[in-house]
Protein backbone atom coordinates (compact mmCIF):
# COMPACT_ATOMS: atom_id res chain seq x y z
CA UNK A 1 0.00 0.00 0.00
CA UNK A 2 2.84 2.63 0.73
CA UNK A 3 4.43 1.32 -2.45
CA UNK A 4 1.31 2.45 -4.21
CA UNK A 5 0.77 5.40 -2.86
CA UNK A 6 4.75 6.44 -3.39
CA UNK A 7 4.25 5.44 -7.32
CA UNK A 8 0.83 7.67 -7.41
CA UNK A 9 2.25 10.16 -5.74
CA UNK A 10 5.26 9.86 -8.41
CA UNK A 11 3.48 10.06 -11.65
CA UNK A 12 0.75 12.73 -10.15
CA UNK A 13 3.93 14.96 -9.67
CA UNK A 14 5.57 14.10 -13.08
CA UNK A 15 2.09 15.03 -14.81
CA UNK A 16 1.42 18.32 -13.21
CA UNK A 17 5.73 19.04 -13.64
CA UNK A 18 4.40 18.32 -17.48
CA UNK A 19 1.82 20.21 -17.54
CA UNK A 20 0.03 17.69 -19.22
CA UNK A 21 -2.96 17.83 -16.83
CA UNK A 22 -4.24 21.22 -18.76
CA UNK A 23 -4.18 19.36 -21.90
CA UNK A 24 -7.90 17.47 -21.52
CA UNK A 25 -9.02 20.39 -20.13
CA UNK A 26 -8.53 22.90 -22.39
CA UNK A 27 -9.36 20.57 -25.08
CA UNK A 28 -12.86 20.59 -23.50
CA UNK A 29 -13.39 23.52 -23.27
CA UNK A 30 -12.59 24.62 -26.98
CA UNK A 31 -14.68 22.04 -28.44
CA UNK A 32 -16.99 23.49 -26.29
CA UNK A 33 -16.80 27.00 -27.81
CA UNK A 34 -15.74 26.00 -31.04
CA UNK A 35 -19.36 24.25 -31.78
CA UNK A 36 -21.69 27.18 -31.27
CA UNK A 37 -20.00 28.79 -33.79
CA UNK A 38 -19.93 25.63 -35.91
CA UNK A 39 -23.75 25.16 -35.61
CA UNK A 40 -25.10 28.14 -35.34
CA UNK A 41 -26.28 30.06 -31.68
CA UNK A 42 -29.92 28.72 -31.43
CA UNK A 43 -30.64 27.69 -28.20
CA UNK A 44 -32.57 24.78 -27.85
CA UNK A 45 -30.58 23.19 -30.69
CA UNK A 46 -27.28 23.52 -28.23
CA UNK A 47 -29.05 22.39 -25.39
CA UNK A 48 -30.42 19.11 -27.37
CA UNK A 49 -26.95 17.96 -28.74
CA UNK A 50 -24.46 19.82 -26.62
CA UNK A 51 -24.49 16.69 -23.85
CA UNK A 52 -23.48 14.24 -26.48
CA UNK A 53 -21.06 16.95 -27.67
CA UNK A 54 -19.16 16.88 -24.87
CA UNK A 55 -19.13 13.40 -24.42
CA UNK A 56 -17.34 13.33 -27.28
CA UNK A 57 -15.12 15.80 -25.92
CA UNK A 58 -14.00 14.06 -23.19
CA UNK A 59 -13.20 10.81 -25.23
CA UNK A 60 -11.13 12.58 -27.61
CA UNK A 61 -9.79 14.42 -24.65
CA UNK A 62 -8.39 11.47 -23.04
CA UNK A 63 -6.49 10.42 -26.12
CA UNK A 64 -4.30 13.51 -25.92
CA UNK A 65 -2.04 12.65 -22.79
CA UNK A 66 -1.47 8.57 -23.76
CA UNK A 67 2.10 9.29 -25.51
CA UNK A 68 3.17 10.56 -21.75
CA UNK A 69 2.00 8.16 -19.70
CA UNK A 70 4.23 5.01 -20.08
CA UNK A 71 6.85 5.75 -22.72
CA UNK A 72 8.94 8.03 -21.39
CA UNK A 73 9.53 5.84 -18.26
CA UNK A 74 9.84 2.93 -20.51
CA UNK A 75 12.74 4.68 -22.34
CA UNK A 76 14.11 6.40 -18.93
CA UNK A 77 14.50 2.97 -17.51
CA UNK A 78 11.96 3.76 -14.65
CA UNK A 79 9.99 1.10 -15.09
CA UNK A 80 12.96 -1.75 -15.07
CA UNK A 81 14.30 -0.14 -11.92
CA UNK A 82 10.86 -0.48 -10.23
CA UNK A 83 10.41 -3.69 -11.59
CA UNK A 84 13.88 -4.55 -10.21
CA UNK A 85 12.77 -3.59 -6.67
CA UNK A 86 10.13 -7.08 -6.69
CA UNK A 87 7.26 -4.77 -7.46
CA UNK A 88 5.36 -5.97 -9.85
CA UNK A 89 4.65 -4.35 -13.02
CA UNK A 90 0.42 -5.25 -12.16
CA UNK A 91 1.18 -2.71 -9.42
CA UNK A 92 2.53 -0.07 -11.41
CA UNK A 93 -0.35 0.21 -13.51
CA UNK A 94 -2.42 0.25 -11.10
CA UNK A 95 -1.01 2.83 -9.50
CA UNK A 96 -0.10 4.81 -12.50
CA UNK A 97 -4.01 4.22 -13.43
CA UNK A 98 -5.20 5.55 -9.77
CA UNK A 99 -3.00 8.92 -10.61
CA UNK A 100 -3.97 9.12 -14.09
CA UNK A 101 -7.83 9.26 -13.27
CA UNK A 102 -6.90 11.75 -10.54
CA UNK A 103 -5.20 14.20 -12.87
CA UNK A 104 -7.41 13.30 -15.93
CA UNK A 105 -10.99 12.95 -14.46
CA UNK A 106 -11.49 15.45 -11.56
CA UNK A 107 -10.02 18.40 -13.55
CA UNK A 108 -12.49 17.42 -16.76
CA UNK A 109 -15.38 17.26 -14.91
CA UNK A 110 -15.05 20.65 -13.40
CA UNK A 111 -13.90 22.19 -16.69
CA UNK A 112 -17.75 20.36 -17.92
CA UNK A 113 -19.22 22.95 -15.90
CA UNK A 114 -18.11 26.28 -17.94
CA UNK A 115 -18.44 24.01 -21.38
CA UNK A 116 -21.84 23.09 -20.25
CA UNK A 117 -22.72 27.20 -19.60
CA UNK A 118 -21.36 27.71 -23.53
CA UNK A 119 -23.40 24.97 -24.42
CA UNK A 120 -26.71 26.29 -22.49
CA UNK A 121 -27.18 22.75 -21.23
CA UNK A 122 -30.02 23.03 -18.32
CA UNK A 123 -29.46 21.93 -14.68
CA UNK A 124 -31.10 18.39 -15.07
CA UNK A 125 -28.31 17.83 -17.89
CA UNK A 126 -25.52 18.90 -16.34
CA UNK A 127 -26.28 16.82 -13.30
CA UNK A 128 -26.60 13.62 -15.88
CA UNK A 129 -23.65 14.42 -17.47
CA UNK A 130 -21.30 15.16 -14.03
CA UNK A 131 -22.91 11.76 -12.84
CA UNK A 132 -21.81 9.83 -16.12
CA UNK A 133 -18.69 11.29 -16.15
CA UNK A 134 -17.78 10.47 -12.82
CA UNK A 135 -18.72 6.66 -13.50
CA UNK A 136 -17.24 7.18 -17.06
CA UNK A 137 -13.86 8.93 -16.61
CA UNK A 138 -12.40 5.82 -14.61
CA UNK A 139 -12.93 3.45 -17.81
CA UNK A 140 -11.36 6.61 -20.51
CA UNK A 141 -8.16 7.00 -18.26
CA UNK A 142 -7.56 3.01 -17.89
CA UNK A 143 -8.55 2.87 -21.74
CA UNK A 144 -5.92 5.15 -22.22
CA UNK A 145 -3.61 3.29 -20.14
CA UNK A 146 -4.21 0.55 -21.08
CA UNK A 147 -3.43 1.49 -24.94
CA UNK A 148 -0.69 3.47 -23.73
CA UNK A 149 1.30 0.13 -22.21
CA UNK A 150 0.18 -1.44 -25.71
CA UNK A 151 1.75 1.08 -28.37
CA UNK A 152 4.83 2.08 -25.60
CA UNK A 153 8.04 1.91 -27.91
CA UNK A 154 6.54 2.04 -31.23
CA UNK A 155 7.00 4.42 -33.84
CA UNK A 156 4.20 7.15 -34.58
CA UNK A 157 2.41 5.51 -31.44
CA UNK A 158 0.35 8.26 -30.84
CA UNK A 159 -1.84 7.48 -33.87
CA UNK A 160 -1.62 4.22 -33.82
CA UNK A 161 -2.96 5.03 -29.91
CA UNK A 162 -5.92 6.69 -31.00
CA UNK A 163 -6.95 3.65 -33.96
CA UNK A 164 -6.86 1.40 -31.03
CA UNK A 165 -8.61 3.09 -28.28
CA UNK A 166 -11.68 4.65 -30.32
CA UNK A 167 -13.19 1.15 -31.59
CA UNK A 168 -12.80 0.55 -27.48
CA UNK A 169 -14.46 3.47 -26.51
CA UNK A 170 -17.49 3.15 -28.58
CA UNK A 171 -19.48 1.35 -25.94
CA UNK A 172 -18.27 3.99 -23.52
CA UNK A 173 -19.67 6.73 -26.00
CA UNK A 174 -22.65 5.26 -26.34
CA UNK A 175 -23.61 4.32 -22.62
CA UNK A 176 -22.40 7.13 -21.45
CA UNK A 177 -24.62 9.77 -24.09
CA UNK A 178 -27.33 7.37 -23.59
CA UNK A 179 -27.47 8.16 -20.08
CA UNK A 180 -28.60 12.02 -20.79
CA UNK A 181 -31.80 10.89 -22.60
CA UNK A 182 -32.52 7.84 -20.97
CA UNK A 183 -35.31 7.68 -17.86
CA UNK A 184 -34.67 4.08 -16.72
CA UNK A 185 -31.20 3.93 -15.18
CA UNK A 186 -30.29 1.36 -17.82
CA UNK A 187 -27.89 3.58 -19.56
CA UNK A 188 -26.22 4.19 -16.30
CA UNK A 189 -25.65 0.69 -15.45
CA UNK A 190 -23.99 -0.54 -18.68
CA UNK A 191 -22.04 2.83 -18.22
CA UNK A 192 -21.06 1.65 -14.87
CA UNK A 193 -20.35 -2.67 -16.25
CA UNK A 194 -18.41 -1.16 -18.47
CA UNK A 195 -16.25 0.97 -16.35
CA UNK A 196 -15.73 -1.74 -13.85
CA UNK A 197 -14.18 -3.85 -16.66
CA UNK A 198 -11.81 -1.93 -18.15
CA UNK A 199 -11.08 -0.84 -14.85
CA UNK A 200 -9.99 -4.24 -14.03
CA UNK A 201 -8.56 -5.45 -16.66
CA UNK A 202 -6.09 -2.59 -17.43
CA UNK A 203 -4.21 -3.57 -14.79
CA UNK A 204 -3.70 -7.20 -16.30
CA UNK A 205 -3.25 -6.37 -19.71
CA UNK A 206 -1.31 -3.52 -19.08
CA UNK A 207 1.51 -5.14 -16.77
CA UNK A 208 1.75 -7.82 -20.04
CA UNK A 209 2.41 -5.38 -22.18
CA UNK A 210 5.53 -3.50 -20.50
CA UNK A 211 6.96 -7.53 -19.65
CA UNK A 212 6.52 -8.22 -23.24
CA UNK A 213 7.90 -5.13 -24.40
CA UNK A 214 10.92 -5.84 -22.47
CA UNK A 215 12.46 -8.32 -25.09
CA UNK B 1 24.12 -8.91 3.29
CA UNK B 2 26.48 -11.33 4.78
CA UNK B 3 24.95 -14.59 3.37
CA UNK B 4 24.41 -12.82 -0.09
CA UNK B 5 24.71 -15.23 -3.69
CA UNK B 6 24.47 -15.09 -6.92
CA UNK B 7 25.04 -18.48 -8.98
CA UNK B 8 24.46 -18.91 -12.32
CA UNK B 9 24.41 -22.05 -13.88
CA UNK B 10 24.71 -22.71 -17.95
CA UNK B 11 22.74 -19.92 -18.71
CA UNK B 12 22.58 -19.29 -22.48
CA UNK B 13 20.59 -15.95 -23.94
CA UNK B 14 18.66 -15.64 -26.93
CA UNK B 15 18.05 -12.13 -28.63
CA UNK B 16 16.71 -11.63 -31.37
CA UNK B 17 16.78 -14.83 -32.77
CA UNK B 18 20.70 -15.30 -32.26
CA UNK B 19 22.24 -17.26 -29.43
CA UNK B 20 24.52 -14.72 -27.69
CA UNK B 21 26.47 -17.03 -25.61
CA UNK B 22 25.55 -20.21 -23.80
CA UNK B 23 27.20 -22.26 -20.44
CA UNK B 24 27.60 -19.73 -18.31
CA UNK B 25 28.45 -20.81 -15.15
CA UNK B 26 29.46 -18.07 -12.10
CA UNK B 27 29.03 -18.33 -8.61
CA UNK B 28 29.81 -15.44 -6.70
CA UNK B 29 29.85 -15.66 -2.85
CA UNK B 30 29.60 -12.38 -0.06
CA UNK B 31 32.43 -10.20 -1.20
CA UNK B 32 33.02 -11.75 -4.26
CA UNK B 33 32.95 -9.37 -7.29
CA UNK B 34 33.34 -10.76 -11.53
CA UNK B 35 34.27 -8.10 -14.44
CA UNK B 36 32.60 -8.86 -17.69
CA UNK B 37 34.44 -8.30 -20.59
CA UNK B 38 33.93 -9.12 -24.41
CA UNK B 39 33.73 -6.70 -27.26
CA UNK B 40 30.08 -4.92 -27.94
CA UNK B 41 27.50 -6.99 -28.81
CA UNK B 42 28.87 -10.17 -27.09
CA UNK B 43 25.67 -9.92 -25.03
CA UNK B 44 27.48 -8.51 -21.33
CA UNK B 45 24.03 -6.11 -21.21
CA UNK B 46 21.99 -8.86 -21.37
CA UNK B 47 23.64 -10.84 -19.30
CA UNK B 48 23.65 -8.18 -16.10
CA UNK B 49 19.57 -8.13 -17.46
CA UNK B 50 19.43 -12.04 -16.89
CA UNK B 51 21.02 -11.83 -13.60
CA UNK B 52 18.55 -9.19 -12.87
CA UNK B 53 15.24 -10.76 -14.03
CA UNK B 54 14.77 -8.46 -16.50
CA UNK B 55 15.51 -10.81 -19.78
CA UNK B 56 14.31 -14.57 -19.41
CA UNK B 57 17.25 -17.19 -19.72
CA UNK B 58 16.91 -19.07 -22.61
CA UNK B 59 18.43 -22.08 -20.80
CA UNK B 60 19.83 -22.26 -17.41
CA UNK B 61 19.31 -21.12 -14.12
CA UNK B 62 20.04 -17.93 -12.08
CA UNK B 63 19.46 -18.31 -8.61
CA UNK B 64 20.38 -15.29 -5.66
CA UNK B 65 19.93 -14.40 -2.00
CA UNK B 66 19.48 -10.49 -1.48
CA UNK B 67 18.48 -7.56 -2.95
CA UNK B 68 19.14 -6.33 -6.81
CA UNK B 69 20.66 -2.79 -7.73
CA UNK B 70 21.15 -2.39 -11.34
CA UNK B 71 22.98 0.82 -13.09
CA UNK B 72 22.55 0.81 -17.18
CA UNK B 73 23.04 3.03 -19.33
CA UNK B 74 19.66 4.84 -18.83
CA UNK B 75 19.03 7.39 -15.89
CA UNK B 76 15.66 6.53 -14.75
CA UNK B 77 15.47 9.97 -12.66
CA UNK B 78 13.10 12.52 -13.31
CA UNK B 79 14.88 15.37 -15.41
CA UNK B 80 12.92 18.04 -14.09
CA UNK B 81 12.99 17.54 -9.99
CA UNK B 82 16.72 18.40 -8.41
CA UNK B 83 18.98 15.38 -7.87
CA UNK B 84 18.36 15.24 -4.46
CA UNK B 85 14.44 14.90 -4.45
CA UNK B 86 14.71 12.71 -7.63
CA UNK B 87 16.96 9.93 -6.12
CA UNK B 88 15.04 10.43 -2.80
CA UNK B 89 12.13 8.49 -4.23
CA UNK B 90 13.93 5.76 -4.97
CA UNK B 91 15.15 5.88 -1.46
CA UNK B 92 11.50 6.08 -0.36
CA UNK B 93 10.78 3.24 -2.38
CA UNK B 94 14.33 1.48 -0.87
CA UNK B 95 12.51 2.11 2.36
CA UNK B 96 15.78 3.73 3.24
CA UNK B 97 16.68 6.82 5.20
CA UNK B 98 17.36 10.16 4.60
CA UNK B 99 20.93 9.78 6.02
CA UNK B 100 21.58 6.63 4.08
CA UNK B 101 20.90 8.65 1.05
CA UNK B 102 23.37 11.71 1.99
CA UNK B 103 26.21 9.18 3.00
CA UNK B 104 25.68 7.79 -1.12
CA UNK B 105 26.07 11.29 -2.48
CA UNK B 106 28.30 12.26 -0.63
CA UNK B 107 30.49 8.78 -1.41
CA UNK B 108 29.86 9.84 -4.70
CA UNK B 109 30.71 13.63 -4.21
CA UNK B 110 27.29 14.84 -5.35
CA UNK B 111 26.41 16.87 -2.53
CA UNK B 112 27.11 19.83 -3.68
CA UNK B 113 25.19 19.23 -6.58
CA UNK B 114 21.61 18.06 -4.22
CA UNK B 115 19.49 21.26 -5.72
CA UNK B 116 20.69 20.83 -9.81
CA UNK B 117 18.07 19.87 -11.92
CA UNK B 118 19.00 16.41 -13.09
CA UNK B 119 19.09 17.58 -16.50
CA UNK B 120 21.79 19.85 -15.90
CA UNK B 121 24.32 17.63 -14.89
CA UNK B 122 26.98 16.36 -17.12
CA UNK B 123 27.22 13.06 -18.42
CA UNK B 124 29.70 11.95 -16.01
CA UNK B 125 28.07 13.18 -13.04
CA UNK B 126 24.60 11.25 -14.00
CA UNK B 127 26.72 8.31 -13.79
CA UNK B 128 27.62 9.02 -10.24
CA UNK B 129 24.15 9.82 -9.39
CA UNK B 130 23.24 6.44 -11.18
CA UNK B 131 25.81 4.89 -8.98
CA UNK B 132 24.64 6.95 -5.51
CA UNK B 133 21.09 5.03 -6.15
CA UNK B 134 22.72 2.09 -6.00
CA UNK B 135 24.93 2.90 -3.15
CA UNK B 136 21.79 4.08 -1.18
CA UNK B 137 19.53 1.22 -2.33
CA UNK B 138 21.29 -1.23 0.51
CA UNK B 139 21.01 -3.83 -1.81
CA UNK B 140 23.54 -7.06 -1.51
CA UNK B 141 23.98 -7.24 -5.25
CA UNK B 142 25.21 -4.90 -7.66
CA UNK B 143 24.79 -5.18 -11.11
CA UNK B 144 27.04 -2.62 -12.61
CA UNK B 145 26.89 -1.94 -16.64
CA UNK B 146 29.95 0.27 -17.63
CA UNK B 147 30.32 1.91 -14.52
CA UNK B 148 33.05 3.89 -15.22
CA UNK B 149 31.68 5.40 -18.58
CA UNK B 150 32.48 8.92 -18.81
CA UNK B 151 34.17 9.37 -15.21
CA UNK B 152 37.19 11.16 -14.67
CA UNK B 153 40.09 10.02 -12.45
CA UNK B 154 39.07 11.17 -9.19
CA UNK B 155 35.36 9.84 -10.03
CA UNK B 156 37.04 6.59 -10.46
CA UNK B 157 38.31 6.27 -7.44
CA UNK B 158 35.00 7.19 -5.60
CA UNK B 159 33.61 4.13 -7.49
CA UNK B 160 36.49 1.98 -6.41
CA UNK B 161 36.40 2.84 -2.97
CA UNK B 162 32.31 2.58 -3.15
CA UNK B 163 32.41 -1.12 -4.64
CA UNK B 164 35.70 -1.95 -2.17
CA UNK B 165 33.29 -0.85 0.55
CA UNK B 166 30.65 -2.78 -0.58
CA UNK B 167 32.47 -5.81 -1.09
CA UNK B 168 34.03 -5.99 2.55
CA UNK B 169 30.46 -5.90 4.01
CA UNK B 170 29.81 -8.95 2.05
CA UNK B 171 28.11 -7.43 -1.11
CA UNK B 172 28.22 -8.87 -4.28
CA UNK B 173 29.55 -7.24 -7.62
CA UNK B 174 28.58 -7.64 -11.22
CA UNK B 175 30.40 -5.42 -13.48
CA UNK B 176 30.76 -5.31 -17.48
CA UNK B 177 32.92 -2.76 -18.79
CA UNK B 178 35.62 -1.95 -21.27
CA UNK B 179 38.22 -0.16 -18.78
CA UNK B 180 39.59 -1.57 -16.10
CA UNK B 181 38.05 -0.69 -12.68
CA UNK B 182 39.60 -0.30 -9.85
CA UNK B 183 38.63 -3.14 -7.94
CA UNK B 184 40.92 -5.50 -6.22
CA UNK B 185 41.10 -9.21 -6.97
CA UNK B 186 37.92 -10.15 -9.14
CA UNK B 187 37.02 -12.80 -10.86
CA UNK B 188 37.30 -12.11 -14.85
CA UNK B 189 34.79 -13.51 -17.48
CA UNK B 190 35.70 -13.04 -20.94
CA UNK B 191 32.09 -13.64 -22.55
CA UNK B 192 33.96 -14.30 -25.99
CA UNK B 193 34.82 -17.90 -24.74
CA UNK B 194 31.21 -18.21 -24.20
CA UNK B 195 30.29 -16.86 -28.00
CA UNK B 196 27.54 -19.70 -29.46
CA UNK B 197 29.27 -18.32 -32.91
CA UNK B 198 33.00 -19.49 -31.18
CA UNK B 199 31.74 -23.26 -30.51
CA UNK B 200 30.14 -23.82 -34.13
CA UNK B 201 33.87 -22.63 -35.14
Amino acid sequence: MRIMWLLARRDLGQAWRSAGLWLPVAFLLLVASLYPFAVGPDAPLLRRTGGGMLWIAALLASLLPVDRLVTPDRDSGVLDQIALRGIGEEMIVLARLIAHWLGFGPPLMIATLPAAALLKLDAETIILLEAGLLIGTPALAALGLLVATLTAGLRSSGALAGLLALPLAVPLLIFGAGTLSDGSGAAFKFLGAASLLLVAVTPFAGGAAIRAGRE
Amino acid sequence: MRNAALRLSDVACMRGGRMLFRHVTLDLQAGGSALLTGPNGVGKSSLLRICAGLLPAFAGRVDMRGGIALTDERLALDSERPLLKALGFWARLDGVDDGTLERALDAMALLPLAEVPVRMLSTGQRKRAMMARVIASDAAIWLLDEPGNGLDDASLDLLGAAISCHLAMGGITLAASHQPLPIADHARIDLRAYAAEAEDA
